[in-house]
């Protein structure tokens, strides 16, 4: 405390002042306390209205133009935070009872015992620095908040909304965003001869910071992706990009294919994504082979192993983010890959891409069963008719 | 999460119990860096009792690590449940930081 705590006393008795002054010394000279003197209520708001720096009210309530029971009601105007103790006759109850009522902290009875009134004040006085701790971090809390709004409306800005479609095949791609978590983003860029990059990616960190992190990922991406159609150089080189200025020490989990939709195939590589899902028409599903690779923005020079298969027609491509394996039902138990899985078995998929999606949001709500959710869910589907 | 803090020399063995998440893994950060001095050779985190890993977590492992080879020091882990093992296989993070079996394992290949 640079300062000492200033309070303000209220009474009429004009020989209190040099009581005051004398029984609290020792506080004084040891810069504990301050005091300022006003002799009614209305002299009393005058000098909140004027000193900004009071820290607590000690106030009597018998006084002339307006007593304390009055001041009490009129002090949260002037400031809501102000925390005042009441000098009361001993016994009297009543009057007790309605400053109470009215916020006071606490009382003291008089005759005044010195002693126990510095208790008091020393415990109201704790309570005001409580008191304002918890206001800043509300506070604080306030301006997190509005940074992850901020960081959230980045992060839906970027993510496509139309999506390519084509004779025989058709795109999907939805994110809903976790209130506090989130980074996930996803991007459908087309590419030349018609072929079409696919990518789904969650980053490791979130608010403002991680926000502008996942829009450099993407610009990356982007580029990258046009300059080659080779799905390992391009996380290779989107790679190195992110790993060269990587102060904040964040990383992406990525995952990126190149589909062509003449012969159904997607050529993949994997940056430390969780591996997409072909389902079957008849409602089987198989895991995506893994191939090596790191996460994004952890280390430069990494190889990215590349991949091929083949779509065979009626087959749905499911890419999805933890947000949706790691959804946990009330137990805590997660969602996983057997339950992700099931949620086509038994019948041919969807053969539109959106529905695909919403059968897997609806299954892991179903699954968390109005559970706060986490994590962002992001999916991103193509079937192949 | 809860976070046990042994030191055997310049070794570091800290051991975690709980979920690290983006709730907690700023808290986990901070109890770590404060555990660790400048002249430490090695750190083992112990996650036999981890029962959750989230990115926010491996993070809090990378900027670990990170540090650690600033000053010359090694990083390892060990006693890794299935489920976190299968976080440190799919985001790759095992090719950078060693997985162990066991704490012994990891002690012993530190001085191997």
């Amino acid at each position: 405390m640079a300062r000492p705590y200033k309070i303000l006393v209220v009474d009429d008795e004009v020989d209190l002042e040099p009581l005051f002054l004398q029984r609290m010394r020792r506080a004084i000279r040891s810069k504990r306390y301050s005091f300022v003197f006003a002799h009614n209520g209305l002299e009393a708001l005058d000098k909140l209205n004027e000193d900004g720096e009071i820290d607590m009210v000690l106030s009597d309530i018998n006084m002339p133009q307006m007593d304390g029971l009055t001041l009490l009601e009129q002090i949260p105007k002037v400031d809501p935070n102000m925390k005042s103790v009441i000098i009361s006759a001993y016994g009297d109850m009543k009057n007790i009872r309605t400053a109470m009522n009215r916020g006071a902290f606490d009382f003291v009875t008089k005759p005044l015992d010195f002693k126990d009134l510095q208790i008091t004040m020393e415990r109201t006085l704790q309570h005001v620095e409580e008191w304002r701790e918890a206001l800043s971090s509300r506070d604080r809390l306030v301006a997190l908040q509005n940074e992850l709004d901020v960081a959230n409306k980045m992060q839906q800005s970027i993510l496509p909304t139309e999506f390519p479609r084509g004779d025989d095949y058709d795109v999907f791609g939805y994110m809903r965003a976790a209130r506090n978590v989130g980074g996930d983003f996803f991007d459908v860029i087309r590419l030349a001869n018609g072929k079409i990059g696919l990518a789904i990616a969650d980053v490791s960190d979130k608010g403002v910071p991680a926000a502008l992190f996942m829009m450099s990922s993407r610009t990356l991406l982007k580029g990258a992706a046009i300059g080659s159609e080779d799905p390992g150089q391009v996380v290779s080189t989107v790679n190195d990009l992110l790993t060269e200025d990587n102060e904040a020490t964040m990383f992406v989990t990525l995952f990126y294919a190149v589909y062509n939709p003449e012969s159904g195939t997607l050529k993949y590589a994997n940056g430390g994504h969780n591996l997409p899902i072909i389902v079957h028409p008849d409602g089987s599903s198989t895991v995506l082979p893994s191939t090596r690779g790191i996460a994004l923005g952890v280390m430069d020079g990494m190889d990215y192993e590349q991949s091929t298969v083949t779509l065979s027609p009626g087959d749905t491509f499911v890419m999805y983010t933890d947000g949706v394996t790691e959804a946990e039902d009330a137990d805590g138990e997660e969602f996983g890959m057997d339950r992700l899985m099931q949620v086509f078995a038994g019948s041919p998929p969807p053969a539109d891409p959106e529905e695909a999606a919403m059968r897997i949001f609806n299954a892991v709500d179903d699954f968390s069963d109005g559970d706060t959710q986490f994590d962002d869910l992001t999916c991103l589907t193509l079937c192949r008719g | 999460m809860a976070i046990n803090i042994e030191r055997d020399g310049g070794t570091v063995i800290a051991k975690i119990d709980g979920r690290l998440d983006g709730a907690n893994a700023q808290e986990f950060q901070g109890d770590l860096t404060a555990s660790i001095e400048d002249s430490d050779r090695a750190v083992i985190l112990d996650f036999e009792n981890l029962s959750y890993i989230s990115s926010a977590g491996l993070r809090v492992i990378l900027i670990t690590a990170k540090a650690l080879r600033r000053q010359n020091a090694d990083l390892a882990v060990c006693s890794l449940s299935d489920p976190i093992r299968e976080v440190f296989e799919i985001s790759g993070f095992d090719q950078i930081i060693p997985v162990r079996d066991s704490q012994a394992d990891a002690i012993a290949a530190l001085n191997g």
